[in-house]
């Protein structure tokens, strides 16, 4: 009888003739179960907080202090749901939302798609100095400018044309539409560079083409180049959507009797408790979960039907110039 | 030929300012204006009367007080500070790590990027500030760091004594294991910019390494990370401005409270001020010392 050989060769383990074992594939098997180990080992951490503050807001006094009661309750009740939603004031508190997050976060689209292209596209005098600016206002704290921004938004007079004493503009959307108009909203200098970053990045020839034929550079821009970075457009509107629709800094500072979901959120427990309600924590719990979960739909909503863009689009965007 | 040339540019010009004119005029209304009026409020004494408000011109009291007498402000500035370098870093080798992960080819990448990107939708405002003082998060704060750490801690920390591991490294790491949440939550915007910069590398230099024979380790150090390099500062810069100015840092509250119920406004411009020069010392320090570091493809 042949003597059993056992040989390694090219990362192969050989018995007798016949490969036992891939080293290779061994090696690329274990990477990939580490691989998805790590994944959901941080999609737990993402998920877990979520899936709590779901579990949670469907839960009653009883299922909080049964220890056997984890995550799924044993007396789901859609209570907590019912009080937030009437004192939230919700369907009233989401359609002011609404209105000001999608007409704040659709000016600052149009302003800023307009400004990236000009700092893209122009090489006109000073476009490097203007564009130092656009990262300037970037970093600059809110906190720095709030106030005389708060001040200039009480008295409002366009800086001296308007007559004396000037308007108040504050309890009004006028404070987040007017920064948004001219591109200098909150977190507006990120769009300007991502939209620059896209047009950058695009291929100049359809442009010209476009000139050629005998645009102009406003008809060029509005039916040559839009169609042509929608990914990048879808990116920033959900950018901008989501930071105004969760706004609480700004909104509880310029508007705060205002009957926006953050505002309305941020009092709730204390509208439904009493004024007790720091000292009945677990009840402010319930109530706050289940209002924070209200804000927050309509943005997963939002986010499931723009994923596609948004997740595909890092690979168009040309964030990287 | 001169002619042409001549309003190829006039034409840049004129219509390169209509298309920034909106930025142009927000920049003078809504950022120039205030930054002037802040400086001017630093160094004045702000009252709010019937019609508008009056300044009266008092020195750098305002800085003075701030610093000086101000119990919280320098403490804070400080902690803030140490804060800011622990989660840069985190964040950094978080963000970069998972965008390597999310590059990769494998079946269920698409779920796993959903899942990621999900906290950029959901961490601001409101919510986060409620969580702050929540109940329930706070028990689960607790667990995940307990379910979710690689090592238990405890078991860690007396291993680390054990070593005679200098105090201050222990409570960094103490920190680092209980901030795993944050960090995670907060990176989603970087790993948005890594994952980019990896897929702009060129295939074509992958191939050509993988033809001279190079291993994964090899392409890591030699391509991947050279030439994401510049976007490493951009994170940097990023994470940096990020978490100054948002809303959760004890700093900024403080800056607001002293807005509203402290000092006034004009101690509370000064402390913006004092806290802005800091920003720009850690900007400029930090682009200083990676600037080096960074390698430019073109």
């Amino acid at each position: 009888m042949a003597k059993a050989t056992a040989y390694i060769s090219y990362g192969k383990l050989i018995v007798n003739g016949k490969s036992v074992l891939n080293f290779r594939r061994v090696g690329s098997w274990i990477g990939s179960v580490l691989r998805y180990l790590i994944l959901i080992g941080i999609s737990y951490v993402i998920l877990y907080p979520l899936v709590v503050k779901f579990s949670s807001s469907i839960m009653t006094r009883t299922d909080i202090w049964d220890p056997s009661v984890l995550i799924i309750p044993k007396y789901p009740s859609l209570n907590n749901y019912k009080l937030a939603v009437r004192f939230m004031e919700y369907p009233l508190a989401f359609w002011n939302s609404f209105k000001l997050a999608f007409s704040v976060s659709t000016l600052q689209l149009i302003s800023c798609t307009l400004v990236g292209y000009g700092f893209a596209r122009y090489r006109f005098f000073g476009n490097g100095f203007w564009f130092a600016l656009v990262i300037f206002s970037l970093v600059i704290p809110p906190e720095l400018i709030l106030i005389p921004l708060y001040l200039n938004f009480r008295f409002f007079d366009f800086f001296g044309i308007l007559p004396e004493g000037g308007f108040n503009l504050l309890g009004t959307a006028w404070p987040f539409v007017l920064p948004a108009l001219t591109a200098s909203g909150f977190r507006n200098g990120l769009y300007i560079y991502i939209m620059r970053q896209i047009f950058r990045g695009a291929p100049k020839e359809l442009e010209e083409a476009a000139y050629v034929d005998g645009a102009g550079p406003f008809r060029t821009f509005f039916n040559v180049v839009l169609p042509g970075s929608i990914h990048g457009l879808v990116v920033v509107f959900l950018f901008s959507f989501v930071w105004m629709w969760n706004d609480f800094n700004l909104t509880s500072f310029y508007w705060p009797k205002g009957k926006l979901l953050p505002i309305m959120l941020n009092d709730l427990a204390r509208n439904v408790l009493g004024d007790q309600y720091l000292h009945a924590p677990v009840e402010a719990s319930l109530v706050n979960n289940a209002g924070s979960f209200l804000i927050i739909l309509p943005l997963l909503l939002l986010y499931a039907f723009l994923q596609r863009y948004f997740v595909e689009s890092i690979e168009r965007t040309g964030l990287v110039g | 030929m001169r002619r042409f040339r001549l309003t190829l540019r006039q034409r840049d010009n004129v219509y390169g300012y209509i298309f920034i004119l909106p930025f142009v005029i927000g920049f003078m209304l809504f950022v120039l204006a205030p930054v002037i009026q802040s400086i001017i409020l630093s160094i004045t004494e702000v009252t709010i009367t019937s019609t508008g408000f009056e300044t009266t011109y008092i020195g750098f009291e305002n800085y003075y007080f701030a610093l000086r007498v101000h119990a919280d402000f320098l403490r804070q500035l400080v902690e803030v500070m140490g804060i800011m370098l622990l989660n840069v870093f985190w964040i950094l080798v978080f963000s970069f790590f998972a965008a390597l992960l999310l590059n990769q080819k494998f079946p269920g990448r698409l779920i796993f990027r959903i899942i990621f990107f999900l906290p950029v939708v959901m961490a601001s405002g409101v919510i986060l500030q409620l969580e702050i003082q929540d109940y329930m998060m706070a028990i689960i704060g607790e667990q995940v760091v307990e379910n979710y750490s690689f090592v238990d801690f405890q078991v860690l920390a007396t291993f680390l004594m054990r070593l005679q591991v200098p105090d201050k490294f222990m409570e960094y790491i103490a920190r680092a294991v209980d901030g795993i949440a944050n960090i995670i939550n907060a990176s989603g915007i970087q790993i948005l910019i890594f994952l980019a910069g990896l897929q702009s590398i060129p295939p074509s230099l992958y191939e050509a390494s993988q033809v001279e024979g190079a291993t994964g380790w090899e392409n890591f150090w030699l391509i991947t990370l050279p030439m994401v390099s510049p976007l490493i500062l951009t994170n940097i810069i990023y994470t940096i401005i990020d978490f100054f100015i948002s809303t959760s840092n004890s700093l900024i509250q403080l800056i607001r409270n002293t807005t509203t119920q402290g000092a006034g406004f004009g101690v509370s411009a000064a402390m913006s001020w004092i806290y802005f020069a800091a920003i720009c010392v850690v900007l400029g320090i930090v682009y200083l010392i990676f600037n080096r570091l960074v390698f430019y493809h073109e």
